[in-house]
Parts: C-alpha cells; sequence; structure tokens
C-alpha cells in the first residue's frame, strides 16, 4: 500500500447519490477549483470514473495531482432499500436459553427476510451485564448448525447477548465456523457498538449481507483509479461524517449507510463558514431541516431503520417537510386559501411546472410570479399575484416553524440554504439571524465528503495490573491517535472523539474494555 | 369479552405506554414478546372479572429489571409457565387467568405472552392503574391483599420463591434476587382471587389501554389533542428536551428532564423529574403535576410516548397529565404514593383541579 500519511496534491470528493453523481476537486488551501454533476449510471466502475475524469476535465488537472479520493455513496443503502446484490447470510445468535421471546430476522419485512436469511439459530451461550458467563457456549449447536447449512450461505452473522462487554464467544464460535467451512466470510456484532441485542443483531446481519457490495465499491472504485492511472489514497464517507480506510470498508460496509446527510450538512458548514447553524437542504420533493453543533450534524436520539429493519445506528437528526421546487400549488377554494403539496412533480419539473411549459402550478412557478426566483423557459406573469403571495407565506411559515423546531437555543441562529430548490428559502425568516446562501451549494454533499476528517477505531481488551486504569487508558488512546495517524490524520490535531469503557467485574484479572474512536483532519 | 390479536395487542402496546407514564420498560420490546406468541399460539381472550367465579384464582405478572440489561437478556417466554406451575404446586389450585401487575411500558401486555402460551385468558384489570416503581405501590397492597407467594424465575430456569411479611420486604429481596438473576427476572405476584381483585385491582384498564391505543393510531390530525380527549388529560406543554440529567441511585433510573417550550409555548421552561416514572413537572416554582396523577412524554407530532430512559437531548415532547384511578387519591394511598411518598415537599393537587 502507498504511503498514506502524508499525501501531497488536491482532493477529490466524489458523492454518488441516487439521482446525481456529484465531483469536485479541492485545491491545497480546499478551495473549489472544479465541480460536475452527472446521472447516476448502473455501471459503478463506469459511474465513477466518468465522474472523476469529467471533473479533471473542468479543473484543467491531470490525474497525477490527485493526493486522494473520499467516495460517499449510497450503493450499500439502496441495495438493503432495493433488497438486491445482498448475500445469503446465516445467522447464530448466541443468547439460548435467553432471549427465544423475539427471534432473530422475526421483526425484519418478509420480502428483505427471504432475500437475506440463509438459516437462523439460537444457541445456548452469551454473558451477562458483568462479563460473567450466562451460560456456557453450547459449541456441538454450531456445528449441527453450519453442517445443516445447504447450500452454503455467502456470509454468517454472528451476535451474543453482551457481546460489547465481552465477544470471547463470538469469537469462539466464528473459529468453530471455520472449522467447517474455512472460506467463510464472518460478521461479528461485537465491533459494531452499542447495547441493544436486537437492533445491533439486525446491524450486524445487515453488514454481513454487504459484505460483497462492499467488495463492489471498493473495486469500483479501485478500478476507477487504475484506469485513469491515478495513485491517490482512496476513502470512503460513513455515517458519523468522518472518513474511513478502505480496508474498514471491506469489513464494515454498513457503517457507509447515512454517509449522504452528514456529508451535507458538514458541506454546508463548510462553504458558509458557520460552525453552529440551521441547515436547511430543498430539493425537489422535500426539505431537510438540521441543526450544525460544532461544525457536525446533531444526532438523531432514536434508533434509525434501514429498509424497515431497526438499527442501532445514529444518524444526523433530521425534520422532513413536504416542501420542494416541484411541490404542486393549488386553490384550496376557501377565500385566500392555498394548499401545498404535499405530491409533487419531482424530477419531471422541467417538463411539468408552468415556467417550463408544463400545466402543473408549483412552487417553482409561484416562486417565479413573486420574484423571489427567476428561472424557467416560459414567463408566468399571468399567474394569480395574490394565490402565489399567499402560497410563499405558506411556505415562510412551514420553514419558520421547521427552524423552530429543530433549533437547540432560544436565540435566533444563521440559516444556511442548500439543495438545489433553496431559491424557494427567503432573506429572511423568524428565528433566523440571516440566510446565507453560499457558493457551491449544490454540490455541498461531494465537499463534505472531501473536508471530512478521517477517523481509526480500536477496541480491545486491555490488562490493568500495575500499570494502573489511567495509564492503561493513555495508553489505549494513544493507540487510537496512531491508528488514525497512520491512514492520514494531522498529529498535531488529532483528538479522540468517542470512548467508552467497560469493566468486567467477574474476571480474575482486571480488565478493561476499551472502544476508542479518533479523528483528524488530514495532512 | 374481547379476543386480543396483532392488531388489538398493538392498540394495547401503545395504550399500555401512555398510562405508563414513561416507566414500565421498553413497550417495544413488550409488544414484539407479545406478538411472537400470538403469532404461533392464536389470539388470547380479555375477560372480565364478572365472567369470572368469585373463587377464581388469577395470576398477576410483571417483569422486573434494568432496562438496559432487558434490551440485551430478554426473556425466553417460557417464565410464565414455570411461576404458574409454582404457584399451582404451593396453592394445590389451578390457575384460571393472568393479570398485569402494573399498566405500563413492557408490563402492560407481559401476560398476553404468557397466556398465549398457556391458552389461559388475561383478566381486565391490572393493579396501578399507572406504572410504580416498587411493589408495595399497588391497589392489591392498599385493599391488604397478601402479596405472597412471590415467585421469580429467570431464563436459565431457576425459580425463587418467599412469603414476606409485608410488601414493602417483597421489594427489598426481590431487588436482591434480580441482582443475582443477572439483572433481569419474571415473576407473579399478588396471586388473588376474583372476589379480592373486585376490591384490589383496578378494573377494565386494559380494555381502556386498547380504546386509547386504538384512538391514537387513528388519530389523523392532531393527535395530542386527541390523546388528551381520549384520557381527559391536560396537554402541559409542547417544546424541547434542553436538558436530561440521569443518575441511577439505588437501581433506580432517578433524574430530571428541562423542557424548552417552542411554537405557542415559546419562552416557557418546565422541569420534570422521573423516578422510573416521571413524577412532578414543575413551572417556576409552581406544580403543573405531580404523582399519582399519570404524567407522560410524548412525541410532538404523533403522541406516541417516549419512556423516559429513552428521553433526549433535542427530541421534541409534548408533556400530557392525565387523572390516576380515584383509588389513589384517599390519605392512605397518598401515603404510599403521593409526592411525599416519593421525597418531594408538596402536596397533592388533582390534576384536573390545576388545569380543569
Amino acid at each position: 500500500m502507498a504511503d498514506t500519511t502524508n499525501r501531497p496534491g488536491y482532493r477529490m470528493g466524489i458523492d454518488v447519490g441516487g439521482t446525481n453523481t456529484d465531483a469536485v476537486i479541492l485545491d491545497n488551501s480546499l478551495g473549489v477549483l472544479a465541480k460536475h454533476k452527472a446521472e447516476t449510471t448502473a455501471d459503478i466502475v463506469g459511474g465513477i470514473s466518468n465522474a472523476m475524469e469529467a471533473v479533471l476535465e473542468r479543473a484543467g488537472a491531470g490525474p497525477e495531482t490527485i493526493g486522494r479520493v473520499m467516495l460517499g455513496t449510497t450503493h450499500a443503502t439502496n441495495a438493503v432499500l432495493e433488497r438486491r446484490e445482498l448475500a445469503k447470510v446465516a445467522v447464530l445468535r448466541i443468547g439460548g436459553p435467553a432471549t427465544k421471546s423475539v427471534r432473530p430476522l422475526w421483526t425484519w419485512p418478509d420480502d428483505l427476510r427471504q432475500v437475506v436469511s440463509a438459516g437462523e439459530a439460537i444457541i445456548d451461550g452469551g454473558f451477562e451485564f458483568d462479563g460473567s458467563e450466562q451460560v456456557p457456549l453450547d459449541e456441538d449447536a454450531v456445528h449441527t448448525f453450519v453442517a445443516s447449512l445447504d447450500p452454503k450461505p455467502d456470509a454468517y452473522a454472528v451476535a451474543s447477548v453482551f457481546a460489547p462487554v465481552s465477544d470471547a464467544h463470538e469469537i469462539r464460535v466464528a473459529e468453530l465456523i471455520r472449522e467447517i467451512d474455512p472460506e467463510a466470510r464472518i460478521s461479528l456484532s461485537g465491533a459494531l457498538g452499542s447495547i441493544g441485542l436486537l437492533e445491533r443483531e439486525n446491524a450486524c446481519v445487515l453488514n454481513a449481507a454487504l459484505l460483497s457490495v462492499a467488495r463492489g465499491i471498493v473495486d469500483g472504485l479501485s478500478g476507477a483509479l487504475d484506469r485513469l492511472g491515478m495513485d491517490a489514497v482512496p476513502y470512503f464517507a460513513q455515517n458519523d461524517g468522518t472518513l474511513m480506510a478502505i480496508d474498514r470498508v471491506l469489513d464494515f460496509p454498513v457503517l457507509t449507510i447515512g454517509s449522504g446527510p452528514a456529508n451535507s450538512m458538514r458541506g454546508a458548514a463548510y462553504l458558509s463558514g458557520h460552525k453552529d447553524a440551521v441547515v436547511i437542504d430543498v430539493g425537489g420533493t422535500s426539505t431537510d431541516i438540521g441543526v450544525l453543533a460544532a461544525g457536525f450534524p446533531r444526532e438523531s436520539a432514536v434508533p434509525v431503520e434501514i429498509g424497515g429493519v431497526r438499527t442501532n445506528f445514529r444518524m444526523p437528526d433530521l425534520l422532513a417537510v413536504a416542501l420542494g421546487g416541484g411541490t404542486m400549488v393549488t386553490d384550496s377554494g376557501e377565500a385566500d386559501g392555498v394548499a401545498l403539496g404535499p405530491a409533487s412533480v419531482g424530477h419531471r419539473l422541467t417538463t411539468e411546472a408552468l415556467c417550463y411549459g408544463g400545466s402543473t402550478l408549483t412552487l417553482s412557478d409561484v416562486a417565479n410570479r413573486t420574484g423571489r426566483a427567476s428561472f424557467g423557459t416560459e414567463p408566468v406573469d399571468h399567474l394569480d399575484g395574490g394565490l402565489a403571495d399567499r402560497a410563499m407565506a405558506a411556505v415562510d411559515d412551514q420553514l419558520e416553524n421547521g427552524i423552530d423546531r429543530v433549533k437547540l437555543s432560544r436565540s435566533d441562529q444563521p440559516v444556511i440554504a442548500v439543495g438545489g430548490g433553496s431559491v424557494l428559502v427567503p432573506e429572511q425568516l423568524a428565528g433566523a439571524t440571516e440566510v446565507i446562501r453560499p457558493d457551491d451549494f449544490d454540490v455541498a454533499n461531494a465537499i463534505g465528503a472531501a473536508i471530512a476528517s478521517v477517523s481509526a477505531e480500536i477496541d480491545q481488551l486491555f490488562s490493568v495490573g500495575e500499570e494502573g486504569r489511567d495509564a492503561v487508558i493513555a495508553r489505549a488512546k494513544a493507540e487510537a491517535i496512531d491508528a488514525a495517524v497512520a491512514i492520514g490524520a494531522d498529529p498535531d490535531d488529532t483528538e479522540i472523539v468517542s470512548l467508552e469503557e467497560l469493566t468486567m467485574a467477574y474476571m480474575t484479572d482486571n480488565i478493561l474494555r476499551l472502544r476508542i474512536k479518533a479523528a483528524g483532519p488530514l495532512r | 369479552m374481547m379476543e386480543i390479536g396483532e392488531q388489538e395487542l398493538s392498540w394495547l402496546a401503545l395504550g399500555a405506554a401512555v398510562f405508563g407514564g414513561g416507566g414500565g420498560g421498553d413497550p417495544l420490546l413488550g409488544h414484539l414478546m407479545a406478538k411472537q406468541a400470538i403469532e404461533a399460539s392464536g389470539p388470547v381472550k380479555l375477560i372480565d372479572l364478572e365472567d369470572l367465579d368469585d373463587d377464581d384464582l388469577i395470576l398477576p405478572a410483571a417483569m422486573v429489571g434494568a432496562p438496559t440489561v432487558m434490551a440485551e437478556k430478554f426473556a425466553s417466554g417460557d417464565e410464565g409457565d414455570r411461576l404458574r406451575e409454582s404457584i399451582e404446586a404451593q396453592l394445590g389450585r389451578k390457575v384460571v387467568a393472568y393479570s398485569s401487575g402494573e399498566l405500563g411500558g413492557i408490563n402492560g401486555v407481559l401476560p398476553l405472552t404468557w397466556a398465549a402460551r398457556s391458552g389461559l385468558p388475561v383478566v381486565d384489570c391490572d393493579l396501578m392503574g399507572r406504572a410504580f416503581p416498587e411493589l408495595q405501590m399497588t391497589t392489591a397492597a392498599l385493599a391488604g391483599i397478601d402479596i405472597s407467594p412471590v415467585v421469580m424465575t429467570d431464563e436459565r430456569g431457576n425459580v425463587v420463591s418467599f412469603t414476606t411479611v409485608t410488601p414493602k420486604w417483597a421489594e427489598t429481596l426481590v431487588r436482591t434476587v434480580v441482582g443475582a438473576m443477572g439483572g433481569e427476572a419474571s415473576m407473579c405476584l399478588y396471586p388473588m382471587t376474583v372476589a379480592q381483585a373486585k376490591v384490589g385491582a383496578v378494573p377494565k384498564s386494559m380494555s381502556r389501554a386498547i380504546e386509547v391505543g386504538r384512538i391514537l393510531l387513528q388519530a389523523t390530525d392532531d393527535p395530542i389533542t386527541t390523546l388528551c380527549e381520549a384520557v381527559e388529560g391536560y396537554a402541559l406543554v409542547e417544546g424541547k428536551v434542553a436538558d436530561v440529567d440521569r443518575q441511577t441511585t439505588d437501581g433506580f433510573a432517578k433524574g430530571s428532564a428541562v423542557i424548552e417550550g417552542t411554537g405557542a409555548d415559546n419562552g416557557r421552561l418546565l422541569r420534570m423529574e422521573f423516578q422510573n416514572e416521571n413524577a412532578v413537572v414543575i413551572e417556576d416554582g409552581k406544580v403543573l403535576a405531580s404523582v399519582p396523577d399519570i404524567i407522560t412524554a410524548v412525541d410532538v407530532h404523533t403522541a406516541r410516548p417516549i419512556v423516559t430512559e429513552l428521553l433526549r437531548y433535542g427530541q421534541r415532547v409534548a408533556l400530557v397529565a392525565l387523572p390516576c384511578d380515584p383509588v389513589w387519591r384517599s390519605d392512605d394511598a397518598l401515603a404510599v404514593v403521593g409526592p411525599q411518598a416519593f421525597g418531594y415537599d408538596l402536596d397533592y393537587v388533582p390534576v384536573e383541579t390545576l388545569h380543569g
């Protein structure tokens, strides 16, 4: 592998969304050198390398000028939502005789379960909250289950009760599986975090189901780099808004889910220069309103569902409002009334909206009529001005209401308007100190990926011994920081962003389990 | 008599969480357990006390323990069978129906998990009409019904049974056993005849929760007003959770949340104290609601209840207060479950007097 620690050259950020693939090149002072938008294609390698080629051409730069490439992609999300390219997973829960009252995958939508499941079993084992064994692990049951699988699954997911406290049974089960199936690809729940067996198990099964998708994206990006003769270091965006190294994606593809909203908000923060603000991202059909605190999106407090499956992931806390450039406007029938959406012409705006010669009255038409926007191919002067004013007032009302609901403090905050439909946002809003429309707002996602910090996580058992707890934690923190620096973080600016400490009182030696994440800007 | 299938179960789970006042465990987990049992064994009959003979034996059910432990190591599903067999052996007679020990997140639906497996019905009553943190805080104790024999079991199959001199002693011993069992356990308590239940239980509370859940799930616009009308309650505030301070003290999840008003309530600042369940709401030194009346935090858009352990900074909530069962308003009852019993130096004023 090339030296990743100190890499000169420009950064290329790529965001593969459901509709568009955006690419940007940032220069050494992180200014936008060039940007490019294209439709997302079915062929991964082709789509990514076309976007890369096009943005290089716009920048007038050769492939050798790019030092690092950051990819944010919805491939994993879409694979789950559309139930395609998913691996067949055998699910082993280590939790019996407890936990049988809610079986593995039983809460999943039937169609997804049929696509993913290669069989499920609950075997005896698992731990108590203090790290002692709930019951001994039933090793024979592992053999029986694995031997019964016909055909062989593409992957295994193994989840044990209290794996975040002790993953010893998960690790032992992985060994036993490999005795029968030496090439087995296995995902263990303990590496995926928090307390809550059903949610962690679900995330673990999704992760196992995505292992081949991960291989496809990684090969896609590597193939695109090869094709263009680029020697850049690749990174992937993950759901907490930081970047991970390419080999980590192969093991934890599920972590790429949700990187889009995080990138969009981080991009808005970077472009506007504001770290504490409300972000309004207006699309064609809906508007997401979120809050930036210290430059990072505030996370949702409730577990997130992906494709109908409840997981333990945290994602940006967004308030979705049914307002967009394509939202249909109708006369409510009441005097001085107006009705907005929720139906939208969506991506057919440029054929169906009045301002493009279509026959549907949309918010874009109304915005043109009131002078808030001026785009399209047809004049809209003939529209009822009163109706247009009322529609815009209703938009402002909904936005102000949304700002009031999401913002953290009672004092007014700056509002950053991004997204293709952000012309709908007025110059002034109650609750906003100012409305900021940064340049390049249309590629905020790709910029967010390109400027993100890089992070590394360690998750290990440490024997406290004579060294003492404080010294052990200090040593573990240093290891996490070294791991982040090894994949490119600036050693002068890398910090510990999360630390979980779990003590296992029942073990004879004093053992600490530490899960530590370090993140820092790329050098 | 009604049958509780998957549809009625989803109504009950929601309604029980409303009456749970923030406590009684994760409603989703309780719902999933009962749903799997009903899917496997069919719907459960919900019957009235009047449908049974006065001499019939009914068995109230409960799960006890730390919510974080239950989220990892939840029940096996066969705990109810073991508890019932133990009680039947000890008392030398058959149990004819299960009931709920408390109307709250998990415990409001728990008897359905047990009943579905055994084919027994569930009686339309519970022992609190809401959720409370301790075993002596029941209408059964108030009516002088013996809590013993108390039987506990874990998912491994260990069974512990004991007889205590007071319900408060049962509380003390149960906590010790729960710790030894790994932080959570299933139990039955206050085994009683139908004649006893007619004076010592809150009647019709399950069907009321089902009805409230149905109304809430079917509400289209303004679900909070719909909820308040359904439970004869009052919306105290709509706002954001500005702070949550949580400590685990003596096995209780004690703490407080600060709610900052938004919209029409802009500028208001309320403080809610909780001890497993929500106990008191205060604004500018004035009490807006207190135990034993029920205080439930709900999502501001959907009016779905949020249990105290899931309250988080930044959530958008409404606080809804509703009257408790009238049995809790006597001086004797307030001595056990009134504000002073929870350590607050204030007098109880019914919520409808404060806001009606």
